[in-house]
């Protein structure tokens, strides 16, 4: 994560952001305070619309929630760079992380840089839901539920039917499974309900939605799972 | 030889943030500098006795320091600005500060101490695995080379990740440079014991190779880039 354009604020100074005036010893807030973010990975295979699922939650749920995102596109800042342009959220909830080359690594082995963004963003704005969106990558990348309290994962209906059938810990695990694009399935001669077997199936009870983000972009049903799990959480609390 | 105990701390799988790191090598490599494994051999060469000095040494003094009873803190002020000053590029600044917040996290679970506090929330990289060796059980020496290792595992790691090249070809010129790095880690880890003991972080060594710093301000800035630094 790059601030360049900030001083170098030496290493004991506290974040300018974090200042609170009510607080002597700004040292022991180490580590940050968990805040009262839900925090929901986005993940899933190279363009399957993990990006415009996540402008249409800020669009969907901006006005009742306060929001943020973290994005891990493998090119730099594209995807936070979409969601700027999109207008969805202000500029200063919005953080991008790189990953090296390796963005299931950032999701699931080493979470630092990630969790370092989210703990930035929920002392700043104190957000009741934090996105967490993957950079593209393959069946197996996951989150760690150590970075993200509930993980979606979005599939893409022309990346081929067999896909849900084949399971995987994205597919299988996830709290909520997103087949996305179902419009293009008489164009790719893909079985929708076919796949809605095979998910049902190998996730054991675990929601899925089949939709297409881009011809229904309130997301209701997405957005509805999303606001339950909000409320659900500021009920009981933390995964342990 | 680096005691059990901290072999977990060489180990490019303990979560630290470093693999989105390659240590300037990404820089260099998109505008062509480094496109053999040779290459890769002589932007270590550079680097190590450098950037690697620097950073050794100051691991060393951290350590040496580090090691004190909570109920006498180190006042690390001075010797963040002593590695500030010679970190003369902002960008690299930033990268350390990021990469000594992530390792302060991960050793706050695998090694807690009450000696991290004082550090602050974002101390130089150097000076957190410093820290973070002492309370692992390890010497001055011990951080030194660890500070060559991981100049040298990312820079490896990201040749491999980014330009394609034989990983085998590079594990040789891992093992040279390591090899070669044993002087580089002795002079460091005498320099940063000597500073510790006078405290006086002006005695830290300094070092650059300017290109490979400029290089790392437009790297920052600029878009397409897959590593942090």
């Amino acid at each position: 994560m790059h601030r360049l354009d900030v001083a170098d604020p030496g290493g004991g100074a506290p974040d300018p952001h974090d200042q609170d005036p009510h607080d002597q010893h700004p040292h022991h807030h180490l580590p940050p305070r968990p805040g009262r973010a839900l925090r929901v990975g986005i993940g899933g295979p190279v363009g399957c619309g993990k990006t415009a699922l996540v402008a249409a939650l800020c669009r969907a749920l901006g006005h009742e929630l306060s929001l943020a995102v973290v994005t891990n596109d493998i090119y730099t800042t594209e995807d936070a760079d979409f969601l700027r342009r999109q207008a969805v959220l202000a500029d200063e909830r919005i953080v991008a992380v790189r990953t090296g080359c390796c963005p299931h690594t950032a999701i699931r082995d080493d979470i630092t840089a990630n969790l370092d963004a989210v703990e930035d963003l929920v002392e700043r704005h104190d957000p009741e839901l934090v996105l967490v969106e993957s950079g593209g990558d393959n069946l197996t990348a996951t989150f760690s539920y150590g970075l993200v309290d509930r993980q979606i994962f979005v599939l893409d209906t022309a990346g081929g039917d067999d896909v849900p059938r084949k399971g995987g810990p994205g597919v299988a695990g996830a709290d909520l499974l997103v087949v996305n694009k179902t419009d293009l399935a008489p164009l790719v001669g893909a079985d929708v309900d076919q796949m809605a077997a095979d998910a049902a199936r190998v996730r054991e009870g675990r929601p899925t939605i089949l939709t297409s983000v881009r011809t229904a972009p309130a997301v209701t049903g997405i957005a509805g799972w999303v606001r339950d799990e909000v409320a659900r959480h500021a009920l009981v609390g933390r995964r342990a | 030889m680096v005691a059990p105990q901290l072999w977990l701390l060489a180990d490019s799988r303990l979560p630290t943030g470093g693999h989105a790191h390659s240590a300037g090598l990404e820089a260099a490599a998109t505008r062509g500098l480094v496109r053999t494994p040779e290459d890769v051999a002589g932007f270590l060469a550079a680097r190590v006795p450098t950037a690697g000095l620097l950073t050794a040494a100051a691991s060393a003094a951290a350590c040496a320091l580090g090691d004190r009873p909570a109920h006498a803190p180190v006042g690390w002020d001075p010797w963040d600005a002593a590695v500030s000053a010679r970190t003369p590029v902002a960008a690299l600044r930033e990268v350390s500060r990021a990469q000594g917040r992530a390792l302060l996290r991960t050793a706050r679970a695998a090694w807690p101490s009450l000696g991290y506090d004082a550090l602050g929330r974002r101390p130089h990289q150097a000076l957190a695995l410093g820290v973070v060796v002492a309370a692992a059980g390890g010497t001055p020496h011990d951080a030194a080379a660890l500070a060559v290792h991981h100049l040298a595992g990312q820079v490896v790691s990201a040749a491999v990740r980014l330009l394609g090249m034989d990983p085998l070809a590079l594990s040789a010129v891992h093992a040279r440079a390591l090899a070669d790095g044993a002087a580089t880690v002795a002079e460091a880890a005498a320099a940063g014991s000597a500073a510790a003991g006078a405290h006086d972080p002006a005695l830290l060594p300094a070092a650059s190779t300017p290109l490979p710093e400029v290089l790392a301000v437009l790297h920052a800035r600029g878009d397409g880039a897959l590593f942090a630094s």
